[in-house]
């Protein structure tokens, strides 16, 4: 029979939830950067500049096809071999942010081309600079339609970077990792540690769901 | 010991696609047969089956595969089991893609309009009839293109296997890296190939949504 032994778990309890910490100020570093990455990819491909788009294509499409794990792979041990040598922890915001990025992209663009050509034209017609066409009436509106997929997809991104622990970066699951080398009470670590992911994506759905009320509803409906 | 990196490690390393494929298609065999289970019960009369499904589908969308990984591996010890890679990934594997294809097909069933079912109660059809013969075939159609989607995400997940100890492609490009030390080569190799196995579903997936977008809006 096995015997539960949760002493090792809730002794270092500090330690798991600074690890939780780290997930998050990770998470949140590759958001706000794979937002930046996202829309300059979407404006590149909805460009008509040929060569570009198609580099977007292929960006997007090696990184949708091929998993994560391999890509960190590729860029903590497989970089240096280039000259570019990382740290982890920064091997483990470039790729997260590599990764993002291309679904990100996907997602923008979608929006983008959510938004109806008259629109546009209306715009120019009211006198608005080309900058603030772009600011109000193509991104705002876009960012409005597509934010259910792109919050789900930032969501996924913070499970997702559970990873760049096997690269020995630090956040919550090296955390649990690290304690589990020294206690061996593995099974109960790792449900603590799931559970405390499982409350992570809770609080960032909340987060999101807020953002979602104070920016990106239509005035007449506050 | 660094050795040069030979033909030999190439073929080491592709013959390691088997697994990675052999496991991909026990997941999805397994997680269609629990995908079907959680969809019914998530569209259910009794409001504990939806409840229960409902949960099962939030706690595996809204947890890391990894972990789900992890606590299958050990959790094998905890029921007294031996502890073994494949079959630890294998379950794993299988409850994560029981939660998104159940979420998927529950889409799908709840998007049959319900005068079809209404048809099919009038009909006298029994419950086991009404879904066979009348939703799910309906349903079916609508689902194929996500379904071929979540199989490129369910390919790269079994990528995670490498890091309990299952000998698959990711694991393969690991093995060869440590004795020859060539990560670009490797990884690139490695990366490759899981790319000649996604990118053709990608685009099926793609084509299938793009001629139901038609289908429904013609």
């Amino acid at each position: 029979m096995y015997q539960f032994n949760f002493q090792p778990v809730f002794g270092n309890l500090d330690l798991l939830l600074y690890g939780a910490w780290l997930t998050v100020r990770l998470s949140l570093m590759a958001m706000v950067l794979g937002l930046v990455v996202s829309v300059l990819g979407a404006v590149a491909k909805t460009s008509g500049i040929r060569p570009l788009r198609w580099l977007v294509d292929v960006y997007v499409e090696v990184i949708r096809n091929t998993p994560f794990l391999v890509q960190i792979f590729f860029i903590f041990f497989g970089l240096p071999a280039a000259g570019i040598s990382l740290s982890p922890n920064t091997a483990a915001l470039v790729a997260l942010v590599v990764n993002v990025g291309a679904y990100g992209t996907e997602i923008i663009r979608a929006g983008i081309e959510s938004i109806p050509r008259g629109q546009i034209e209306a715009g120019r017609a009211l006198g608005l600079s080309p900058a603030q066409i772009f600011r109000y009436v193509v991104m705002v509106p876009a960012l409005r339609n597509i934010y259910p997929s792109l919050t789900s997809q930032f969501i996924y991104l913070m499970l997702t970077s559970s990873v760049v622990s096997v690269i020995s970066a630090n956040d919550l699951a090296s955390a649990g990792a690290d304690l589990n080398a020294r206690t061996f009470a593995s099974f109960e670590i790792y449900l603590v540690l799931t559970i405390l992911y499982f409350v992570l994506a809770l609080g960032f759905s909340t987060l999101f769901a807020a953002i979602r009320r104070a920016f990106f509803t239509y005035p007449a409906s506050r | 010991m660094i050795r040069e990196f030979s033909s030999a490690d190439i073929l080491f390393i592709v013959s390691a696609v088997r697994w990675t494929l052999i496991l991909s298609v026990i997941a999805f065999l397994g997680g269609a047969i629990g995908g079907l289970a959680v969809a019914l019960a998530r569209t259910a009369q009794g409001r504990l089956r939806r409840r229960i499904a409902a949960g099962f589908i939030q706690v595996f969308q809204g947890t890391p595969l990894l972990m789900q990984l992890f606590l299958v591996y050990f959790g094998l010890a905890v029921l007294g089991l031996p502890i073994d890679p494949l079959l630890a990934a294998a379950v794993a594997l299988t409850l994560h893609a029981s939660a998104y294809l159940g979420e998927i097909w529950r889409g799908a069933i709840e998007a049959v309009p319900p005068g079809q079912t209404e048809a099919a109660v009038a009909l006298s059809l029994s419950y086991r009839d009404r879904m066979r013969h009348v939703v799910l075939p309906q349903a079916m159609r609508l689902a194929t293109a996500p379904t071929v989607g979540f199989l490129v995400q369910l390919i790269k997940g079994t990528s995670l296997a490498s890091i309990i100890g299952f000998t698959e492609l990711t694991r393969a490009g690991q093995i060869i890296n440590n004795a020859t030390f060539k990560p670009f080569l490797v990884f690139g190799t490695v990366a490759a190939l899981y790319f000649v196995l996604c990118w053709p579903l990608s685009l099926l997936a793609r084509h299938m949504e793009a001629r139901m977008r038609l289908a429904i809006t013609r």
